[in-house]
């Protein structure tokens, strides 16, 4: 297995402004079957009032790495590298130590709105819970305070709601009460792990109107984890995109849509429906799924789905290297072949299924016509 | 032009290198080798040593309760000549007052008590999934009628019931079956609302509905797809109640209502052999631990079965 | 809340006529109270037997047999024993000896539990949870009589060794003619309680603890659990306002619904130590097939069980706010 070493990320927007910044991070779990090695050298840096979008399938290592940053992980994860919140590692800090900025400076809000609440608490008092555990202030006011983050979210009739238990609240209501309590203790970093996975397209919307108000409100920097293109694309200012627990490709929202340098970024924007498209522009599903994260055979983990795949391709795994200014790094041994506008049909190949279900629904239909003249017929 | 595993590469418009890429390459996505159910099922039960070691143990105790009183030179009846001796090579369990051998008796005491559980279970857990499958998928009156029994059989002390209802039964000769029977009319509910459960969860899934919608008929739907998957809750539960099912009995004998002379029950040994205790000890101890063996060991096998049976559990949550 | 306790408290109702007519149905079809008096030698003549017959009411239909017992049952006449003693004071005198043990048997299980499975599940795969765990399967698989008979047999002499007097008794609720202080009265109560509280609590136990075991396990895994951490909620403010707390609420169902098994329990524990309570009175009934005796006793536990299931039902409303409106 080839470990990632991070090139120097020295221009003047990273480095020494970062409120986080994370490196070579991997981690792994023992389970009965082998190693399982989730997240294999992430890195990133993130600025205050920066939104950093990361990108990937299920399994690409996207939410064990938030977990990570948060002390969240199971006892039996084995964790290496660096994780820097101002200035300190926070993997090398005891709980105890951890515990006090979690909620506080690192806030994370999760998936599943519906599981994320304790149904048997009111809704008021969880947000109290979390407001006391970092301030010092007296029931009442924590209280007050908590209300009016419900209105600052956009619960309506806040004072009233707050009494409410999770239960009597809207999957979309419910993320917001947790983005709320997110927000209660103003942090720096806010980390979204898929807050949108779980809900209708129209609740996505308000949802992260919601988290763009929050960013307004609180200058954090704040990490969305998704698998949904769309979602990155309106919200983030820095797109990161994982494969098989790696960073594949980092870099500006703008340039990794419109100029992608990996062949993966590449399939993932084609396989994206687009108002924009250019008349009959078929999408490009890539084919095969995303390996196994036990025996990850050597090479990089994409080349078995790559179009561009060569041989060296599947001995020698590409590091992330700078490939349209030092911003813009992607890990591929041939990101050059895809500089410029390049569709993604024309890498990957396209559905032809689609053609010939077509031909058979037409035939279909025609016969369903021929039918109806007969029985009409006969009737 | 061609790369080495023979495909052939092509150059895009805007000069981009391209193949063919295989649909699949299993070699390369599915690193643990493929299998089915119940391999997998069979793995995970194996995986389990303590459960296995169990199953061995049950096995042999049942074989030897079944068949070994053929096989032994004395039987629970005969009186022979040493009374109250201790554990000895003649007599491995000793003997009783009267000179009957404990370990023939014993033999033949968890025959009995075997031989009820095994039938309470197979009787109850049948009738429980049968009546548990249509309360589940009819729903409406069967269900609430179910419901409302099982309810009633649960309120009442299940030792009263038994007591009340086996004492009709235990004069008769061969009254192990009766008993048997007696006990099956209680557990076969427990089983009964397990695969209701399971039913009504199942049926509202949607491999149901696509079935329905091909036009499957309502046993077929049963039989063939709801009944599979409940599979794993009725082999855990009918474990759980041949372990009840010894328990329950031992009990019933052990207060005089269940199996009674001249034929003998592992809890009519230890209520014979309970006022022996500090004196001839043997007596006592020998049928119990035969009990908690048998027990323990059922027990052991269900919380592997319920353990192979559920996929949701892993070694370390990720 | 209070419609909830209303539309529990109709669904029981129901419930309860059904369970009489169950046993009420039981009980008339099984043994024969004038078995005794038939089998005689001389045999008695036939005269005697119509007499006796229609003295316990046994000429009449069924249906009528039962509306009598019924109406005379809710008014609290439970009728006579075949001797003719009373059966509700009986009644009553054994249950508060029965009561004694199934109550101090049940919190003690509880408590115990309760400490088990959540120790169980937070440290899980380690030597705690292997040792918790087989103990519970130990006494999950062992007669409760043999271990009220271990107790009895070996327990008693042991303690009573260790302390150099009888503190602990073996034989019934109380030692005979007890009388002297409060004190004195409650040290002669427990040292009989002792032994079959603890073998009957150790039974009911077993099968709790598995379970608080597996739903400590399925809470410790929720979401909410994981949102609480990410609070910056230190780990035992986590683990008992949140995890705990969401992880009794399934216990209330199921000490429910086992009453009836710690019953059957008792009635077990009661004979190996010679209790004059439930369990020997219910062992007479079926005995002499006396069906004034079998039926109060079927029907006041029935009762009581329902009864345990009611305010089990309430008190889980009270706990998880999600179901009191359903």
């Amino acid at each position: 297995m080839a470990t990632n070493t991070l090139p120097e990320q020295p221009t003047a927007e990273t480095g020494s402004h970062a409120v986080l910044e994370v490196k070579d991070l991997t981690v792994e779990f023992p389970t009965d079957d082998g190693v399982v090695h989730a997240v294999r050298g992430v890195g990133f840096s993130l600025e205050p009032g920066q939104v950093l979008g990361i990108v990937g399938e299920s399994g690409s290592g996207k939410s064990v790495t938030s977990l990570a940053i948060m002390g969240l992980l199971p006892p039996s994860a084995r964790i290496h590298g660096e994780v820097n919140f101002r200035g300190r590692n926070l993997l090398k800090l005891p709980d105890k130590e951890q515990t006090k900025i979690r909620g506080k400076q690192i806030a994370m809000i999760f998936q599943d709105p519906m599981t994320s609440l304790n149904p048997v608490y009111s809704v008021g008092w969880q947000l109290q819970e979390a407001i006391l555990a970092h301030q010092d202030i007296d029931k009442g006011k924590a209280w007050a305070r908590a209300v009016e983050l419900l209105d600052l979210v956009g619960i309506p009739n806040a004072a009233d709601r707050a009494k409410n238990y999770p239960h009597e609240f809207s999957g979309g209501m419910r993320q917001r009460v947790v983005i709320a309590m997110a927000m209660t203790n103003d942090p720096d970093v806010i980390i979204a792990d898929e807050p949108t996975t779980a809900l209708d397209v129209t609740v996505q919307a308000q949802v992260l109107d919601t988290l763009e108000r929050v960013q307004e409100n609180t200058s954090a920097g704040i990490v969305l984890i998704t698998h949904d293109l769309g979602v990155v694309a309106g919200m983030a200012d820095r797109v990161l995109v994982m494969y098989a627990g790696k960073p594949v490709e980092i870099g500006d929202t703008d340039s990794i849509y419109y100029d992608p340098r990996m062949p993966y970024t590449l399939g993932l924007l084609g396989s994206l429906p687009r108002l924009d498209a250019k008349g009959a522009e078929a999408l490009t599903p890539i084919r095969g799924a995303p390996p196994s994260l036990i025996n990850l055979p050597p090479g990089c983990p994409f080349s078995p789905r790559c179009p561009m795949s060569r041989p060296n391709c599947d001995s020698d795994e590409p590091a992330l290297r700078p490939v349209a200014g030092v911003d813009h790094v992607a890990a591929c041994h041939y990101a050059e072949e895809l500089a410029g506008d390049i569709a993604a049909a024309e890498v990957f190949e396209t559905a032809e299924a689609d053609v010939q279900a077509l031909e058979e629904l037409d035939h279909l239909g025609t016969l369903d016509q021929a039918e109806a003249e007969q029985a009409e017929e006969r009737a | 032009m061609a790369d080495t595993e023979g495909q052939e590469l092509r150059r895009t418009e805007h000069g981009v290198q391209v193949h063919e890429v295989a649909a699949t390459t299993p070699e390369r996505e599915f690193t643990i080798a493929a299998r089915t159910q119940t391999q997998m099922i069979l793995r995970r039960f194996l995986a389990h040593k303590l459960a296995v070691g169990s199953l061995v143990v049950f096995l042999i105790v049942v074989v030897a309760s079944l068949i070994g009183g053929r096989f032994w030179r004395y039987s629970y009846a005969d009186i022979t000549p040493e009374f109250s001796s201790p554990p000895s090579l003649k007599h491995p369990m000793g003997t009783d007052s009267i000179g009957h051998d404990s370990m023939a008796q014993i033999l033949r005491g968890a025959q009995k008590s075997v031989q009820v559980a095994l039938m309470v279970a197979f009787l109850a857990t049948t009738f429980g999934a049968l009546i548990g499958a249509l309360a589940g998928y009819y729903r409406s009156w069967t269900d609430a009628a179910l419901m409302r029994f099982t309810d009633l059989v649960l309120t009442i002390p299940a030792i009263a019931l038994l007591a009340v209802l086996a004492a009709n039964v235990s004069e008769t000769a061969g009254n192990w079956f009766f008993i048997g029977l007696v006990l099956a009319l209680l557990q076969w509910t427990y089983i009964a609302r397990v695969v209701r459960g399971q039913f009504l969860s199942l049926r509202e899934k949607e491999f149901v509905e696509a079935a329905r919608a091909l036009g499957a008929s309502d046993a077929r739907i049963m039989f063939r797809h709801l009944l599979p998957n409940a599979t794993g809750s009725i082999i855990v539960n009918a474990t759980i109640t041949v372990a009840v099912a010894i328990l329950l009995e031992t009990a019933l004998s052990y207060i005089g209502l269940g199996i009674r002379p001249p034929d003998t029950s592992l809890g009519l040994l230890v209520s014979e052999g309970q006022q022996a205790a500090t004196t001839r000890p043997w007596l006592f101890w020998f049928p119990g631990i035969f009990i908690v063996i048998i027990a323990l060991t059922v027990n052991f096998i269900g919380d592997g079965l319920r353990d192979a049976f559920d996929p949701t559990q892993t070694r370390v949550r990720a | 809340m209070l419609s909830f306790i209303i539309r529990r408290l109709l669904i029981t109702i129901p419930l309860v006529l059904l369970a009489s007519v169950l046993v009420f149905l039981l009980v008339a079809n099984s043994g024969d109270p004038l078995a005794d008096l038939k089998g005689r030698q001389p045999p008695v003549p036939p005269q005697v037997i119509e007499a006796r017959e229609k003295l316990i009411g046994l000429d009449k239909p069924l249906p009528q047999r039962y509306w009598h017992w019924l109406t005379n049952f809710v008014q609290g006449d439970m009728g006579r024993t075949i001797r003719g003693v009373e059966v509700r004071p009986l009644l009553w005198q054994r249950m508060q000896i029965t009561l004694r043990m199934v109550v101090l048997a049940s919190i003690v299980a509880i408590v115990l539990a309760i400490g088990a499975g959540v120790l169980s599940a937070v440290k899980q795969y380690t030597v705690t949870d292997y040792t918790f765990t087989f103990a519970g399967f130990l006494f999950l698989s062992m007669p409760v009589f043999w271990l009220a008979a271990l107790m009895k047999e070996y327990g008693a002499i042991r303690l009573n060794k260790l302390f150099g007097k009888q503190v602990v008794f073996t034989v019934g609720p109380e030692s005979p003619n007890l009388a002297g202080s409060f004190g004195h009265r409650l040290a002669d109560y427990a040292g009989h309680l002792l032994l079959p509280t603890i073998a009957l609590a150790l039974i009911s136990f077993a099968a709790w603890s598995r379970y608080q075991r597996a739903t400590m396990l399925d809470v410790l895994g929720a979401d909410y659990i994981r949102l609480a951490r990410a609070k910056g909620l230190s780990r035992s403010r986590v683990m008992v306002r949140h995890a705990l707390r969401n992880a009794l609420i399934p216990l209330v169902t199921v000490v429910a619904i086992d009453t009836g098994a710690i019953f059957g329990g008792a009635v077990i524990t009661e004979r190996v130590f010679a209790w004059q309570g439930m369990g020997a009175l219910l062992v007479q009934g079926v005995e002499t097939s006396d069906p004034n005796i079998l039926l109060a006793w079927l029907m006041v536990t029935s009762v009581l069980v329902v009864l345990f299931n009611l305010i089990a039902d309430v008190l889980y409303a009270v706990l998880d706010p999600r179901i009191r409106y359903g």
